[in-house]
């Protein structure tokens, strides 16, 4: 208890003596001044201001914020300081005497008028980075997102890739079990590479709820609406990992759906563009193949733990899901257990509608581990075929 | 007529009573009782907020917290503190005997009571409460809402109800049961600022009940409006939802307008700077606040003419605020100044609130507000508004009336203490969430990524001891109606109004024969 | 208690009542009637049934007889002279106020449907802005009004939840100008704009102290409305039995049924209002300078039929 006690009475010191240098901060507005390099490092770590980002839209919003936020600045100090002014001079222990005054209609209208002539000043600039935040034309590459409950999709339209990305920290980081990575939160298991100088545009929608798809280093932030498609569009200057999270509350794991983009050279991104589609070549010749319980097992677990974890607990123990450890579809007649993975299960909204999520090899072994873990041992197996057929028969 | 009856015996006063004085007392201790659930709320989300990691609750509960945190902050602890401040005070400064319509008045108050009972049971109920943010946007609230959801949409029904009721008996009061002589410019701009928020509340609150009963209606219906496959949009619910929840806001701030415009004269000892510009900016922000509702849905991908229309409404709105601001400067300015209590919340609710009115100023530049929505920075935005802002101006005026109501004086060195806590307390909390806003950390999550850790544990450990104060808050209120020192009829030095000329404790039956009116 | 009203200075007292049970009682029924309600339907989407309609139909009936005993008091209370001209005043102010939040309240779902009709319904067909890349959603969907055929059927097919009607089971179709139904909201229109001018009527033989045009018209107009409401039952049966448009068929069904639904309902209160208002004349109320309660029911009806006119040009006709 002591120690504790005395752990946050240090953090409060520290905190504190940081929160003094805020002024130095915001003075310099983030920009580097030689004499206080090591304060900017300070603001960059404590993350005090937004970030300018690496697009020209980014810079261009950054730019607004900090003049709207001086204008304010100023404005405080005036109104405050005359009222800071009155408190001093006219209190009534210092003997002031109340003057009579009570209106006046040219100063009224004075304070009508100033206002109203900064607020338009501030209109002008916000107005034209709008107009280009909404030209959203003559896109190099079209990239489709669809957000999920909770994970996003991308599809590069035009070139047959497309996949998931999930959150890729462990719930033991998450529960406390084992130390948290540099990335927590903020790391996912295929991120979405785009090449950089390059107009990408954002097909956003969603497939349940509201999601929105927020790079804040892009300046991008769009609502992704089941039912209507959103766009938006960037151009990223450097290369570089730019992270982001889900901006819209979408349920219990809405803090949890990361947004990784991966930014590189043209020619890197060509690489990995063919690397992708090879493994898609590649993926859809496994399909016909046999895989042995061993291999479909790993790769179940695999696909269980990316998919199913949130709503059915790390043993299957359930959660916003109903235990499957035992129940009537993991144990019971196998076909059922495909059709719950391929349709969902009627009636229910909460339980995603597999079928075109995963693929059939994923599908087929997440099912087989599911009959054989957890004492669940149904020793039964699939092949991506059984779900070929399955799906084809419906 | 019943002039000169005192108060019925018992419980059967507060479940039968009719009296202004009754109703807005039971208003304002319902009020705090909410103040206190929904600060405890909010004490658990700062609490699994104080470090990275889920610690004390599951993200299922965390939700459930958020939501019931803003729905019993807003329709549980601001509206009904007004209502309060309304049922005590506007009979007694229009020299009415008492609210218009007082049978109806009762009705208004004793539907909250129950309209809460049953939001908060929802907590109780098999898939948990309303879990999908105070805003309830669908189709989270609709088709992938737990069941308690019905019971949600019914309490809001009710409780619309109850502020309808509410304000239409405001209306009937201020409208039709001024003494003679007392004209609408005469009025004090407390009664000014219920007057047009009664007007905003009777033009929203049937909008609300609408979203609501679509909400109702896709539930257990099979209706579309928000569904795109039917040919609805869920977008729809957000315009219905904000033209509603825009002018909620102002109905959560113009009451506070008035009591700052009733406290800062008194203790500047100089009249109010700009009676009738008050006036007329009061108007102004609420006739505006009907046209500015998109600005919550900036990222929704409005066409870009909305876009621009919104944008520049809203920013129109600190026209007539700035107006306001600068009246109770000019109030202060060349004035003789004392800080008693009410007084320093006062000043503290000018500046504090300015300062959440920049930051709304901020976000209302639509392309800046694609990095700031949904992040800690609208947190703080509206923290700054609500707390100093109407939970300020609410404390303020419990401290300027109350030795009006029960005869006592406060202890102004315990009072002052309150205030000092508070101000520490909530600069601590609110003011750190500007900055993980700014760098990134969106609001509604349970957990979050470590470089906004540090703010987090400020903000967390300043909750804690701004809740601690409101404790204290409540102490200091039961010591005063207990006991004291006795107040004069005046209480203050020459403040203005006709509440003043009458005894204190206020009678039980005041202004059965109209005041005369200077 | 109230006595006489004229004072010296020209000041009446203004009658607050003492003590009163009526408030509370109400809430209770308020709140059984509600929750009970959410029960109920909570049980339909479960499938099961339980106590809900019971607790509901119980509560319902509570508020209904507080809110009848209420009413019979505050009545009494004026026949005994009690209420001043100020209270009397009050009481306009509160229905006028009263009225407006109904006003309101419709104009929630009118802004839905004119939301729906410009925004959401071209995007959908891919006109605007936001119609552009919509194909990757709803491919081969063609938006018309009123919509028949749903986004989720042209894609879904027969797994569509939202079944719209089908062409040429528009309930209006713009061009069809034969049989009966498709004259039936002009005659709904005729028959509530007349009962307007019935209702006035009744005002008018009142105020020259003529009882029974005054109860005659009053009587008249309610009939009206009983014919109103009997008319909209032909039309929604016609809907949901022979064209398959129910609630479930799609946003045109869905602001059809809730704007007509709803303003059906407000005929059916303001009917009731306007029957209990003949069965107190029939017991002697009302004079020609105090029948605040007959006006008020009045000013209901006079605003329904506002609605209406607003709904026959909103729904029926563009
Ligand atoms: C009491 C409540 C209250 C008040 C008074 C306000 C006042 C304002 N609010 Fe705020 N707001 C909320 C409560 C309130 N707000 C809430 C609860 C939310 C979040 C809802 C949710 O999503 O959960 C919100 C969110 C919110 C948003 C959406 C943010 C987002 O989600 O992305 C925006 C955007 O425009 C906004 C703007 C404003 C503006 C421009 C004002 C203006 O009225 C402020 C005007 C005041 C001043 C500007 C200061 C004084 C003026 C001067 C000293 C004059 C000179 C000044 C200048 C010329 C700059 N608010
Ligand atoms: C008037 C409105 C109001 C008020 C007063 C407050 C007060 C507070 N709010 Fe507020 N808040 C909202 C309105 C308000 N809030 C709204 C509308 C939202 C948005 C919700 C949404 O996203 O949907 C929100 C969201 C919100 C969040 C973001 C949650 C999220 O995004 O996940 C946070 C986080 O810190 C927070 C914190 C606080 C704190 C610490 C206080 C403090 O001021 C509270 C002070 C604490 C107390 C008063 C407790 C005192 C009691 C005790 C110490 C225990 C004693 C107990 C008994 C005697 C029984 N609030
Ligand atoms: C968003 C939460 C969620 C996710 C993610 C999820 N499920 Fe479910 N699942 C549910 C819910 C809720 C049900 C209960 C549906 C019902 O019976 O009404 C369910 C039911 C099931 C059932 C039927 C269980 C039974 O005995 O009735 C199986 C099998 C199942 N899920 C497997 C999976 C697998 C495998 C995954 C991952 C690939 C997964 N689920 C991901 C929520 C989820
Ligand atoms: Cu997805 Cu929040
Ligand atoms: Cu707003």
């Amino acid at each position: 208890m002591r120690l504790i006690t005395k752990q946050l009475a240090s953090k409060l010191l520290l905190v504190f003596s940081r929160l003094m240098m805020l002024p130095v901060l915001l003075m310099t507005g983030g920009q580097v001044l030689a004499a206080s390099d090591a304060a900017v490092d300070e603001a960059q770590r404590w993350g005090l201001n937004m970030t300018e980002g690496v697009t020209a839209v980014s810079r261009e919003i950054y730019d607004l914020h900090m003049l709207i936020f001086w204008i304010c600045v100023w404005i405080g100090v005036v109104v405050f300081g005359i009222m800071f002014y009155s408190m001093i001079m006219h209190r009534k222990s210092v003997g002031a005497v109340p003057a009579k005054f009570h209106e006046s209609t040219a100063v009224e209208l004075a304070w009508t008028i100033v206002p109203a002539i900064i607020l338009v000043l501030m209109a002008i600039p916000a107005t034209s980075s709008l107009i280009k935040i909404y030209d959203t034309t003559e896109a190099d590459i079209d990239i489709k997102i669809v957000g999920h409950q909770w994970k996003w999709q991308y599809e590069y339209l035009g070139q047959d890739v497309g996949f998931f990305s999930n959150l890729s920290t462990s719930q033991d980081e998450i529960y406390g079990l084992v130390p948290k990575g540099e990335h927590y939160l903020l790391e996912v298991d295929e991120p979405l590479v785009i090449p950089i100088n390059k107009k990408i545009r954002f097909l956003i929608t969603a497939n349940d709820v509201l999601h929105a798809w927020w790079v804040p280093a892009l300046a991008v932030k769009r609502d992704a609406i089941p039912g209507y498609i959103n766009d938006a569009w960037t151009i990223v200057e450097e290369p570089g990992t730019y992270r982001g999270q889900c901006a819209e509350l979408c349920g219990k794991e809405h803090g949890f759906m990361p947004i990784v983009v991966e930014a590189m050279e043209e020619q890197d991104y060509q690489n990995w563009l063919a690397g992708k589609k090879q493994e898609a070549e590649e993926l859809r010749a496994a399909m016909s193949q046999t895989f042995s319980m061993d291999e479909l097992y790993a790769r179940g677990e695999k696909v269980y733990q990316a998919n199913c974890v949130a709503c059915h607990g790390v043993n299957g123990e359930g959660g916003l899901g109903p235990s499957l450890v035992g129940s009537g579809i993991t144990t019971g007649p196998i076909d059922n257990h495909i059709n719950v993975m391929v349709n969902g299960v009627a009636g229910n909204v909460v339980m995603p509608v597999f079928g075109n999520q995963l693929n059939n090899i994923d599908l087929a072994s997440v099912i087989t581990f599911k009959r054989n873990a957890w004492g669940n041992n149904m020793g039964d197996q699939l092949q991506p075929v059984d779900i070929l057929t399955f799906k084809k028969n419906q | 007529m019943g002039d000169h009856h005192g108060p019925a015996k018992g419980f059967g006063r507060w479940l039968f009573t009719t009296n202004h004085k009754d109703i807005g007392t039971m208003y304002l201790w319902f009020s705090f009782a909410m103040f206190l659930l929904g600060g405890v709320f909010a004490l658990v989300i700062r609490a699994e907020l104080f470090q990275p990691g889920l610690q004390l609750v599951r993200p299922e509960f965390f939700n459930q917290m958020t939501t019931m945190h803003g729905l019993a902050m807003v329709f549980g602890a601001v509206m009904p503190a007004f209502l309060g401040l309304a049922n005590w005070l506007i009979p007694m400064m229009v020299g009415a005997p008492d609210m218009a319509l007082p049978r109806m008045n009762n009705w208004s108050f004793w539907i909250l009571p129950f309209a809460f009972a049953l939001l908060a049971s929802t907590l109780f109920m098999e898939g948990g409460g309303p879990n999908f943010g105070w805003t309830f946007y669908a189709p989270l609230s609709t088709t992938y809402a737990p069941p308690s959801v019905t019971y949600f949409i019914f309490a809001i029904h009710i409780m619309g109800a109850s502020s309808i009721m509410g304000s239409i008996n405001i209306i009937a009061t201020i409208l039709n049961m001024r003494a003679p002589g007392m004209t609408l410019m005469k009025m004090p701009l407390f009664v000014w600022t219920w007057l047009i928020t009664a007007y905003l509340l009777i033009a929203v609150m049937p909008v609300l009940a609408g979203c609501v009963t679509m909400m109702l209606m896709d539930i257990h219906f099979g209706t579309s409006f928000f569904s795109a496959a039917g040919g609805g949009d869920p977008i729809l619910f957000q315009h219905v939802f904000w033209f509603f929840g825009h002018p909620e806001v102002y109905i959560m701030i113009l009451p506070a307008f008035g009591i700052a415009s009733a406290i800062i004269p008194t203790f500047a000892r100089k009249p109010l700077f700009g009676y009738a510009s008050m006036v007329y900016a009061t108007a102004s922000i609420a006739f505006l606040s009907f046209i500015v509702w998109a600005h919550h849905m900036f990222t929704v991908g409005m066409p870009i003419a909305g876009e621009l229309f919104f944008m520049y409404a809203t920013m129109l709105i600190a026209v007539p605020t700035g107006v306001k601001v600068f009246n109770w400067v000019s109030t202060m300015f060349r004035g003789s100044m004392t800080f008693e209590t009410p007084m320093l919340f006062a000043i503290a609710f000018v500046i504090l609130f300015s300062i959440g009115g920049f930051s709304g100023l901020m976000l209302a530049i639509a392309p800046a507000d694609f990095q700031y929505h949904d992040t800690y920075f609208v947190v703080a935005h509206f923290h700054y508004v609500l707390v100093p802002g109407a939970i300020f101006s609410i404390m303020a005026a419990v401290y300027y009336w109350l030795p009006k109501w029960c005869g006592n004086m406060y202890d102004e060195r315990l009072g002052k203490a309150h205030f000092w806590l508070s101000f520490i307390g909530l600069n601590v909390t609110f003011f750190p969430m500007h900055f993980v806003g700014l760098a990134g950390m969106p609001r509604r999550i349970p957990d979050y990524a470590l470089q906004f850790a540090d703010f987090n544990q400020i903000a967390s450990m300043g909750a804690f001891l701004f809740g601690f104060s409101q404790v204290f808050f409540l102490f200091i209120v039961i010591k005063t109606i207990r006991g004291g020192a006795k107040a004069t009829d005046e209480v203050w030095e020459n403040p203005e109004g006709l509440e003043w000329t009458i005894p204190s404790p206020a009678p039980y039956h005041t202004f059965t024969t109209p005041p005369p009116i200077k | 208690m109230a006595t006489d009203s004229k004072s010296v200075d020209g000041y009446e007292p203004y009658y607050v009542p003492e003590q009163s049970a009526f408030p509370i009682l109400a809430t209770i029924g308020l709140f059984a009637f509600v929750f009970g309600l959410g029960t109920f339907f909570n049980e339909m989407q479960a499938e099961t049934s339980g106590s809900g309609r019971y607790i509901s139909i119980a509560g319902f009936l509570i508020l209904s007889a507080t809110l009848f005993f209420w009413f019979r008091q505050a009545i009494s209370e004026n026949m005994q002279g009690m209420n001043s001209m100020q209270l009397k005043r009050s009481y306009v102010w509160g229905m006028g106020w009263f009225i407006f939040s109904e006003v309101m309240f419709f104009a929630a779902f009118f802004g839905a449907l004119f939301y729906v009709r410009n925004f959401a319904g071209p995007w959908l067909g891919g006109e605007g802005d936001k119609g552009v890349h919509i194909a990757l959603l709803w491919e081969n969907f063609k938006y018309t009004w009123p919509m028949m055929e749903t986004p989720d059927q042209v894609v879904n097919g027969a797994k569509a939840a939202f079944v719209g009607a089908g062409e040429g089971n528009s309930l209006y179709p713009a061009d069809a100008h034969n049989g009966l139904l498709h004259w039936l909201p002009l005659y709904n229109t005729i028959i509530l704009l007349a009962s307007s001018v019935t209702v006035h009527m009744a005002h008018v033989g009142l105020k020259n102290d003529n009882r029974s045009a005054f109860k005659g018209w009053l009587f008249i107009t309610v009939a009206l409305g009983i014919g109103f409401l009997f008319l909209q039952y032909m039309e929604y049966h016609e809907a949901y039995v022979d064209l398959g448009l129910t609630l479930e068929s799609g946003i045109y069904g869905t602001t059809f049924f809730m704007l007509t639904g709803f303003h059906g309902f407000h005929v059916f209160l303001g009917m009731t209002m306007l029957l209990i208002m003949l069965l107190r004349a029939q017991k002697g109320h009302f004079s020609h300078e105090d029948c605040f309660g007959f006006e008020a029911a009045s000013w209901y009806w006079h605003f329904v039929d506002v609605v209406w006119v607003c709904l026959f040009f909103f729904v029926y006709i563009i």
